[in-house]
């Protein structure tokens, strides 16, 4: 039990921060606590993928010159789509030094800027819910939306 | 074909970098772009371009071609790769050519409802949604994928929260689809990071080719899978996850409307395709249960629940959108079937529903921009003070419903015997029964509109008032192409079972 826990102790961690960040989202009536919500367990998925590509002993997967004037090659161990072209014409090459997968290091770079660019639009989106509106909090703005579907049409 | 020798060459080997990287750039310039005029100007020659590079793609890969292009040189599986095929090259056509027609539409349109200042940036965001789109459905890459679904999605919000100044619950059906569709994309790309733990590779071709030798995979795979599909769902509003839908469509500026309607569901259905039957195969054990089960059988419940509630509806937009719900259904069932003739069925209906909803939408959009109204009793009148616009409406309605003739017909003809052809009796009842609903909440407007009179406003009776032109085209193109379906099908059909054996390479028809 405890093995399995500490064994996988990133995961355990990223699937907690998940469930954190999907019941805050679905539980909380504050939008900007949603959006919190929102961004933890985005974040969650953020280590998810650093931890699928850490390796073992592995270095910073930063090029390095070797013995030979020749590039660093990623180890075998590594996956295929992660070593670059750079693999080609080193392949006879034999690597001497373990590297972390670079590749979903840059793909959640890549999704870190899609998180900020949501959380902004959100937050962007809050502060006129709140100049229109005056609150912030999901059931005095279902209220006021609801008095207004009584009122008067669409527009 | 002898199209193809008209097309230059810059065109015919760039055609599908350039649809996708053109509206990307422009919507950087349109977005410093002081004057709307100019705005709405390049936007539309965009749309055009890239319809143009739709059409020539199209062209390109009839007959079962494919056309693989990479980017920056860097050949796929390591570079990022845009994949051409029979299933994609006709969506693209589609997303770009409603573009062009949503956009003609969109001049009077956003004039009215969306403040001066905010209209060049309105085009930019509308150009980097439409980017988004686009390239969602021409990348091979699995995480780019994902990229182009957020650029839409994020594009999409803001969009969505430009109806504020019409209508202020516009702000909060974005910020609850920004809230869901953040959560379907973060659920997509968490299935991503399972599929490249089992794989090691992101390339959507590379990855099937792995999971064909690993003959479906782990447990991994399986995980993958799930939050994929799930993800996908939240996206093309599966019926328990369309929550999102009914309030963005109704509150969102008319144009945005009829152009989500159209395109972005579509988009994350092609996406579903994909995935379910490319990169994974619908022989996997766990693939075919969770196909038949879970797609066609919330495609069932779907179309059955959504119709109910878009019958109870009060605002026809609002209608229209849950209707749009109930109608993903019906792809989803022909999906669901997993057989060559119901996938076949289901992209018919995608395509079709489409040309449907958008002429709806435009015409809804017309009827506000001349009266203000989106509630059914309003309509009462509006055959006679807006004859045209309320033809190509009753028209496009007509299509929806799948009266012969139309092309709403065609797609239910076409899944009616697909699912005769797997045995599924039962779900063609639903379909007949799901019609009959159809007829209840579009007879009810039509109803008003044409046995309504004309209400009187200050002592007068309101008189004639018909959309302007540039508003009437579009939704007569529209109209007219759901007849011209409907009366020959040869090259709708043709494409789709293009589509359907890019997805079913091997057998005629995969079966159970």
């Amino acid at each position: 039990m405890f093995d399995a826990i500490f064994g996988h102790f990133n995961y355990a961690v990223v699937i907690f921060l998940m469930m954190t960040g999907l019941y805050v989202v679905f539980a909380s009536g504050n939008l900007i606590k949603r959006l919190v919500g929102l961004s933890v367990f985005q974040t969650s998925v953020f280590l998810l993928y650093i931890t699928i590509s850490k390796v073992a002993g592995g270095q910073p997967p930063i090029v390095v010159e070797s013995k030979g004037g020749d590039h660093a090659m990623m180890d075998g161990v590594v996956q295929v789509a992660a070593a670059s072209p750079v693999a080609t014409h080193g392949a006879s090459h034999v690597p001497d030094v373990i590297y972390s997968n670079p590749l979903p290091h840059v793909l959640i770079l890549t999704a870190i800027v899609v998180g900020v660019a949501t959380l902004a639009i959100g937050l962007a989106l809050t502060v006129r819910i709140r100049e229109v509106y005056g609150t912030i909090e999901k059931v005095e703005i279902e209220a006021l939306d609801y008095k207004f579907n009584l009122e008067g049409t669409a527009d | 074909m002898d199209i193809l020798s008209l097309v230059p060459d810059w065109l015919a080997v760039h055609g599908s970098a350039l649809t996708v990287v053109l509206p990307l750039i422009m919507a950087a310039v349109l977005a410093v772009m002081p004057s709307e005029r100019l705005a709405w100007l390049i936007a539309l020659v965009v749309a055009i371009t890239c319809a143009i590079c739709g059409f020539v793609l199209v062209a390109q890969v009839f007959g079962g071609n494919q056309i693989t292009y990479s980017m920056g040189g860097w050949d796929p599986p390591h570079g990022i790769g845009y994949v051409i095929d029979g299933l994609s090259a006709p969506i693209l056509l589609l997303i770009s050519s409603m573009a062009v027609i949503c956009l003609f539409y969109a001049w009077p349109s956003v004039k009215v409802e969306v403040e001066p200042k905010k209209r060049a940036p309105f085009y930019a965001a509308f150009l980097v949604c439409f980017a988004g789109l686009l390239g969602m459905v021409a990348t091979g890459d699995a995480f780019n994928v994902f990229v182009f679904l957020e650029v839409s999605s994020i594009s999409t919000y803001v969009l969505v929260g430009m109806g504020a100044s019409r209508d202020r619950r516009a702000l909060t059906a974005s910020f609850n689809y920004l809230i869901l569709g953040s959560i379907g994309a973060t659920f997509f790309v968490i299935g991503l990071g399972f599929l490249y733990m089992e794989t090691g590779t992101l390339n959507m071709a590379d990855m099937a080719r792995i999971m064909s030798d690993l003959d479906g995979g782990s447990r991994v795979a399986q995980i993958g899978f799930a939050f994929i599909v799930i993800g996908l769902g939240l996206k093309l509003a599966m019926f328990p996850l369309h929550m999102w839908l009914p309030d963005a469509y109704a509150h969102s500026p008319s144009f945005v409307t009829a152009f989500l309607a159209s395109t972005a569901t579509k988009a994350a259905l092609y996406l579903l395709l994909r995935f379910t039957f490319t990169v994974f195969d619908f022989d996997f054990s766990y693939v075919g249960p969770v196909v038949l089960l879970f797609l066609a059988g919330f495609g069932l419940v779907g179309m059955v629940l959504a119709s109910l509630q878009a019958i109870f509806q009060t605002d026809a937009r609002r209608a229209l959108a849950y209707s749009s719900v109930a109608q993903v259904g019906y792809m989803l069932l022909g999906i669901g079937l997993g057989t060559a003739a119901g996938l076949s069925a289901g992209y018919i209906h995608l395509l079709n529903h489409a040309i449907i909803k958008g002429g709806l939408f435009i015409a809804l959009g017309a009827f506000w921009y001349r009266f203000g109204i989106t509630r059914i009793t309003d309509f009462a009148g509006l055959g006679k003070t807006m004859p045209w616009s309320m033809a190509a409406f009753t028209i496009s309605a007509l299509s929806l419903i799948g009266v012969p003739f139309t092309a709403g017909f065609v797609s239910k003809v076409n899944l009616v015997v697909a699912a005769w052809e797997s045995q599924f009796y039962w779900a063609i009842a639903v379909i007949v029964i799901v019609s009959v609903m159809a007829i209840i909440y579009i007879g009810n407007m039509l109803r008003h509109a044409y046995f309504g009179q004309p209400p009187i406003v200050n002592g007068e009776i309101v008189t004639k008032n018909e959309a302007p032109l540039i508003m009437l085209i579009p939704m007569w193109i529209l109209a007219l192409a759901s007849i011209a379906i409907g009366t020959n099908a040869d090259i709708i059909s043709q494409l789709s079972d293009q589509a359907a054996a890019v997805l079913l390479p091997l057998s005629g028809g995969g079966g159970l």
